[in-house]
């Protein structure tokens, strides 16, 4: 699929399959392409070449028959903000050709089912950032869509409201939906996504089931805090020297005080753990933490996101401005 | 060239998936749907004039001080030179207020529709298997409910303060109704302009460009005998002349009727015809 605004490729070749009932991840950074590929998915905006099926419709040929098929949630809500949850969701469902009747109990299921009975009433505006996130989610399911398009469901939510949004995509997965899921976090497509497509600059890098490009990004990553900073190289060297199997790439952040190592399994952790102790090195911390997208592009591509060489750029910029 | 595929069952996994919003082949939306699919948008805009009451202010006091102000401060000057007094002038100005009401309502729909559209739920309706130009029908109907409301206090404010319905209500009806029509056309401009600018500030600055030559150069304030040769062939041709001159002659029984009225109805459906699926196909494309 391809689309280009200008001379901004914005979409520059994208493959992807969904499988029925199952959840893909699309990981990217800002600019990637994500929201165009949601937005041609959908039928908001036309690609300029290409071609794609969802639920069995052609995106470009039957568009009419698609929308039948889809559910979409976007980046920024998609609710009428000066309508209450209810009439919002009312609105969709006469949208949808339900009966008044269904389309009310429809609206009142809906609402409890996302635990917003209570604020029914209360136009979205004064909904907080998750309540309209969730509405949104409920807008997005009145029809019951076979396929749902998520795009970024969880940019800009505090920790619990995005535990409470990912427990909703769980349910509608369990219920038998497709879910396209665009994220800028792996932790995110870790969550909720079982196969995981890479993407940057409008093309597709890498693919393929979660846990594989897990193994190659290097799962998650240890960091250790010795007791004494001093300790710290020392500390590396012995990681390194441990030959611990598929442990390898200890690095010091010495600004940090930290040794990071990327690890993939448990007994790895442990394995590391006793060693270092039977060494005689105190640890003051321990810590494990999943990969950032910077760093599956750099295990991936070799180099860092489109988004932070710009961000390097703009240094660059504005060390010679200055 | 490459694709991408979501692999749909060739049945339902189970059978309450798709249901709701059915599945079937059928694409056409049928006059039915359509109507319902209006219904649910017009309450929607409804809504949001309830929520927000502040919204109607212009359509009920922009009458009411149209009214006074032009009736008071021109009525004793203009009504003399018309060869009597404020009240001749009263009969003068009220069918071209009724006039001008709908041009004031229409401007309004442009920039309420530029904010409006730029809000995500517009994403949603595009996304949704509905006719796209019903969101515009939509807005179209409970704006044309709007220019009721403030016709009907212009007519209200004109009977107190004298006004003298020379004819009967059936003329009355078919000024209101003359203006609605053309009002509503007027509203489909606006529409496309607030679909094509990029902020609200933009669609009111173009709207007052286009509105004021039109209100001014027009026989809706002032007979424009008085007026130069030049500015003369341009009211002559102005739309809001054609209603004003309509109004006019329905209310106050004297002048030619079926020129004016003629002349209004086809700048209407004309106007209709040319925009209202170029303000559609900008709602399809808009990104």
């Amino acid at each position: 699929m391809v689309k280009h605004y200008g001379t901004t490729k914005a979409l520059d070749g994208v493959d992807l399959d969904v499988k029925e009932g199952t959840v893909l991840g699309v990981l990217g950074p800002n600019g990637a392409g994500k929201t165009t590929l949601v937005r041609c998915l959908s039928t908001l905006v036309e690609p300029d070449s290409g071609s794609a099926r969802v639920a069995g419709f052609d995106v470009r040929r039957q568009p009419r028959q698609l929308r039948r098929a889809i559910g979409l949630t976007g980046q920024y809500a998609s609710v009428d903000e000066k309508l209450s949850g209810w009439e919002n969701l009312y609105m969709i469902g006469r949208l949808l050709d339900l009966p008044r009747r269904a389309a009310r109990k429809r609206a009142d299921d809906m609402l409890e089912r996302f635990s917003l009975t209570e604020a029914a009433k209360r136009p979205a505006a004064q909904y907080s950032g998750g309540m309209r996130r969730r509405l949104d989610l409920a807008a997005s399911m009145i029809g019951n869509p076979q396929v749902l398009y998520l795009d970024e469901p969880t940019t800009g939510l505090d920790p619990r409201t995005r535990n409470e949004v990912w427990e909703e995509v769980r349910r509608m997965v369990g219920d038998g939906a497709t879910v396209l899921l665009t994220t800028q976090y792996m932790e995110e497509a870790e969550q909720l996504a079982n196969e995981l497509t890479v993407i940057d600059r409008g093309q597709v890098i890498a693919g393929g089931q979660v846990a594989d490009l897990k193994a190659k990004v290097g799962g998650r990553t240890l960091q250790i805090r010795p007791a004494d900073p001093e300790q710290l190289h020392r500390m590396v060297g012995a990681v390194a020297q441990a030959g611990l199997e598929g442990v390898a790439g200890a690095r010091a952040d010495e600004a940090e005080g930290l040794v990071s190592v990327p690890i993939v399994s448990d007994e790895q952790l442990t394995a590391l753990v006793g060693l270092l102790s039977q060494r005689g090195f105190t640890i003051s911390s321990i810590d494990t933490h999943l990969p950032s997208l910077d760093e599956v592009f750099l295990a991936i591509t070799g180099r860092k996101t489109s988004d932070a060489e710009q961000d390097q750029d703009e240094t660059k910029l504005e060390e010679v401005a200055a | 060239m490459s694709a991408a595929t979501m692999t749909a069952p060739d049945k339902a996994p189970d059978q309450q998936r798709g249901q709701v919003a059915g599945t079937s082949d059928d694409v056409r939306i049928g006059l039915r749907g359509n109507l319902r699919h209006i219904g649910a948008l017009a309450r929607r805009n409804v809504m949001q004039i309830k929520q927000d009451p502040g919204s109607m202010i212009d359509a009920m006091l922009m009458p009411i001080i149209f009214t006074l102000l032009f009736v008071y401060v021109f009525g004793g000057a203009v009504g003399g030179s018309l060869g009597g007094n404020r009240d001749v002038y009263t009969n003068y100005v009220i069918p071209g207020l009724l006039a001008m009401g709908g041009l004031n309502i229409a401007m309004s729909v442009g920039t309420g529709i530029n904010d409006d559209f730029s809000k995500g739920v517009m994403d949603r309706f595009r996304t949704m298997p509905i006719a796209r130009s019903s969101v515009l029908v939509a807005k179209l109907i409970v704006e044309g409910g709007r220019m009721l409301v403030s016709s009907t206090i212009l007519l209200l404010v004109a009977f107190i303060i004298g006004f003298d319905l020379k004819t009967g209500p059936l003329e009355l009806l078919a000024a209101a109704g003359l203006a609605l029509a053309f009002g509503t056309s007027l509203t489909w401009i606006f529409m496309l302009l607030g679909l094509s600018m990029k902020t609200p500030q933009a669609v009111q600055g173009i709207g007052f460009l286009i509105l004021m030559p039109l209100q001014f150069g027009s026989s809706v304030f002032a007979p424009t005998g008085t007026m130069p040769g030049w500015l003369q062939a341009f009211t002559d041709y102005n739309p809001l002349s054609n209603l004003a001159d309509a109004v006019r002659a329905l209310l106050n029984g004297e002048g030619a009727v079926a020129d004016p009225v003629l002349a209004t109805l086809a700048w209407s459906v004309g106007i209709t015809v040319v925009i209202a699926p170029l303000a559609v196909r900008k709602f399809r494309t808009k990104v």
